[in-house]
């Protein structure tokens, strides 16, 4: 197991490498430059802040020295937000994002998850019905209609939760977590239906009934197990989205948060940003989906053991 | 010989989206205890639906519009759904056919054997754990001990079987319910698991119904033989009756597409034809379509049971007294020819069961 993982460890850092320079060389492609009032510079003035930033070198060299930056832990300079140093700007903003976004997908996952297999158990009756289309609403409806939605009911009229503002700790991230989970609810809760109703109709499940289990001890001890496991794999990718922060979301409940940054600063051509975010980005992503390798051995032994031959 | 369960003008329809299937029409057989009861028919003739309603085991869209199924005093058609979840896995349990995909792929082989003690006894988990592990060990698993933490794939297919068995057993029922358990297995194995599913019977007596379209297999280990065809049972007798002195036509054809050693045609006899739909089944012998001995009675009414011997009977027009004689094909004649002399010798066990209520009459 070991083997296995520093084996994976070591795709994760060549994976990182070639999205660092892909998304480096694509970003240079892009047309535009970092400068606001490009239109009224000089050809001086603009070469005096070329020759600042680094941009007056051939592209091939801001490569190579933005790398050896990375190596150092340098991610650069943002060239919008007050000339903050990237890693300090994304530190500063990640914390309220990927706290929404963990909780999102914690909350959306375990209803989908409870709605999908229920859904399995009644099929073809109402309730199927129901899940159904609670799940296609959820699925189909943006997420910021759903925040707008609770603000208004729950905070404006009602008064349960505060409208905004990222200042009551807990209480200030419901109604964004709610907002956010509804699309992982909707997504989670159709694949889970379908492993179920899948896993519900194979012969271990009759022989589980077989043995005197009741309808619900089948499930619990037999068809849940099973029907998780193709559902782990479409739980990491989301929840990697969805910390990397919503935008739309956060602006609305004014959070601090790195979605409207990220966006920001590809309008911009922010380059370091850009970069700082997308490695970010993509390192949670493999991160995500190594731990979800690794959660997918423990709850299928057949995986457990093929990946302890593939390593050996 | 005392009957441990016993059914009764069983009629199970299916509601399908093109109308109502009459799966099960007018079932009636019954168990003795220690025997083994062969059911026999091809795909479709509703041996497994049977079965399952033992088990009250029936898809969602079976119902069942009349009959009984009597175990020990109770009718199991009309217990409720906890009632019955306390019989099965306890009193009746069941092999699967499949071995392949009959065990849960993400739970130790140990846990899973000692499941149905956890639910139904009041053992602990250590006392059950310790059980399973005897009954795998008498069900050929080796090294038993050592596997109870492995998982179903770290076994070959008759280890699977074994297992399933070992399950079905592990709280020594009073009936066992074999639902094709050597059709997904290669001969070789299949002969294992004959043998030790006689074995097992002996060990811990229990009655033993076997479903099967694979002849071979019945003369190995049944002890009765019921032959379905289109939901009826259309023959039954003891295996020496069935095989040897066999009386519907149907029976006859299953037979001869069975290869014998002193076959010798080239080609196998298969009976032609199809099985009837039973959205629409027929009035008279649903087999009269496919039946070269058919007479025209036979299109118009449902054949009774007639009598041959006290264990014997067989459901047609053939046996009636104003019946013209027919000439079974040769092969069957055969086979009847030796069934005579090995009465004659006495090496027939002339069954001892009685005649009992449960038994149809000659004439309806």
């Amino acid at each position: 197991m070991r083997k296995y993982i520093f084996k994976r460890i070591m795709y994760m850092i060549l994976t990182l490498f070639i999205i660092a320079t892909a998304t480096f060389f694509l970003m240079k492609l892009m047309p535009g430059s970092p400068y606001a009032n490009q239109a009224k510079m000089t050809a001086d003035q603009r070469a005096i802040m070329d020759a600042q930033y680094g941009l007056n070198k051939p592209v091939y060299q801001q490569y190579f020295i933005y790398l050896i930056g990375i190596l150092h832990g340098d991610f650069g300079t943002s060239f919008q937000f007050n000339n903050q140093p990237v890693s300090f700007l994304i530190s500063s903003r990640i914390g309220p994002s990927m706290q929404i976004g963990a909780q999102a997908i914690i909350l959306g996952t375990v209803l989908g998850i409870l709605l999908g297999a229920i859904a399995a158990i009644r099929k073809n009756t109402w309730v199927d019905t129901l899940a159904t289309f609670f799940a296609i609403l959820g699925r189909s409806i943006p997420n910021f209609v759903f925040a707008v939605l609770l603000q208004f009911y729950l905070a404006f009229k009602l008064k349960i939760f505060p409208i905004a503002l990222w200042d009551e700790g807990f209480r200030s991230s419901i109604l964004p977590t709610i907002a956010l989970s509804m699309a992982p609810l909707a997504t989670t809760a159709r694949f889970m239906r379908t492993e179920m109703v899948d896993v519900l109709n194979s012969d271990y499940i009759e022989l589980a009934r077989a043995k005197g289990n009741t309808p619900w001890q089948t499930v619990a001890k037999h068809a849940l197990r099973n029907s998780l496991i193709p559902v782990i794999t479409i739980i990491g990718p989301m929840a990697v989205d969805l910390m990397v922060g919503s935008m739309v979301v956060e602006n609305i409940f004014s959070i601090p948060g790195i979605g409207d940054q990220f966006v920001k600063s590809i309008t911009t051509n922010d380059y370091p940003t850009i970069m700082g975010l997308t490695l970010l980005y993509s390192f949670m992503l493999v991160v995500v989906i190594l731990i979800v390798d690794i959660l997918y051995g423990f709850i299928d032994p057949r995986i457990r053991l093929s990946g302890n031959e593939g390593s050996n | 010989m005392e009957k441990i369960l016993e059914v009764k003008d069983l009629q199970i329809d299916f509601d399908t989206f093109a109308g109502s299937v009459k799966a099960i029409r007018n079932v009636d057989f019954h168990l003795n205890k220690g025997e083994t009861l062969a059911i026999v028919g091809e795909s479709g003739s509703g041996k497994s639906v049977t079965v399952r309603s033992i088990m009250g085991l029936l898809a969602n869209n079976a119902q069942v519009t009349s009959g009984s199924i009597d175990f020990k005093g109770r009718d199991i058609l009309k217990l409720s759904n906890r009632e019955i979840e306390k019989i099965r896995g306890n009193d009746i349990s069941m092999i699967f056919q499949d071995p392949m995909t009959s065990l849960d792929p993400t739970m130790p082989i140990g846990k899973q054997v000692a499941e149905p003690l956890l639910i139904h006894g009041s053992m602990s988990k250590k006392k059950a754990m310790a059980r399973a592990e005897e009954v795998l060990e008498l069900v050929g698993i080796t090294n038993a001990k050592n596997r109870m933490k492995d998982y179903p794939h770290q076994f070959s297919g008759g280890q699977r079987q074994r297992i399933v068995i070992a399950i079905a057993i592990v709280n020594y029922p009073e009936i066992l319910i074999a639902d094709e358990p050597t059709t997904a297995l290669d001969v070789t194995i299949q002969a294992q698991i004959i043998d030790l599913m006689k074995e097992l019977q002996n060990k811990i007596e229990t009655s033993i119904i076997f479903i099967t379209h694979d002849l071979g297999v019945v003369a190995g280990i049944a002890d009765r033989v019921a032959v379905m065809y289109a939901g009826k049972i259309i023959e039954y007798g003891s295996v020496d009756e069935i095989f040897y002195n066999p009386q519907h036509p149907y029976t006859w054809g299953l037979l001869n597409s069975m290869p014998t050693l002193d076959t010798d045609s080239d080609r196998l006899y298969a009976i032609p034809g199809t099985p009837p739909n039973l959205l629409n089944p027929p009035k008279g012998d649903a087999f009269a379509p496919r039946n070269p001995y058919a007479m025209a009675i036979d299109y118009e009414a449902m054949p009774p049971f007639f009598k041959i011997s006290d264990t014997h009977y067989a459901a047609t027009w053939l046996l009636h007294p104003d019946a013209p004689k027919t000439e079974p094909p040769v092969a069957i004649k055969k086979r009847q020819a030796e069934f005579q002399r090995l009465v004659a010798e006495g090496k027939i066990n002339q069954p001892e069961y009685e005649e009992e209520g449960g038994v149809k009459d000659d004439a309806e």
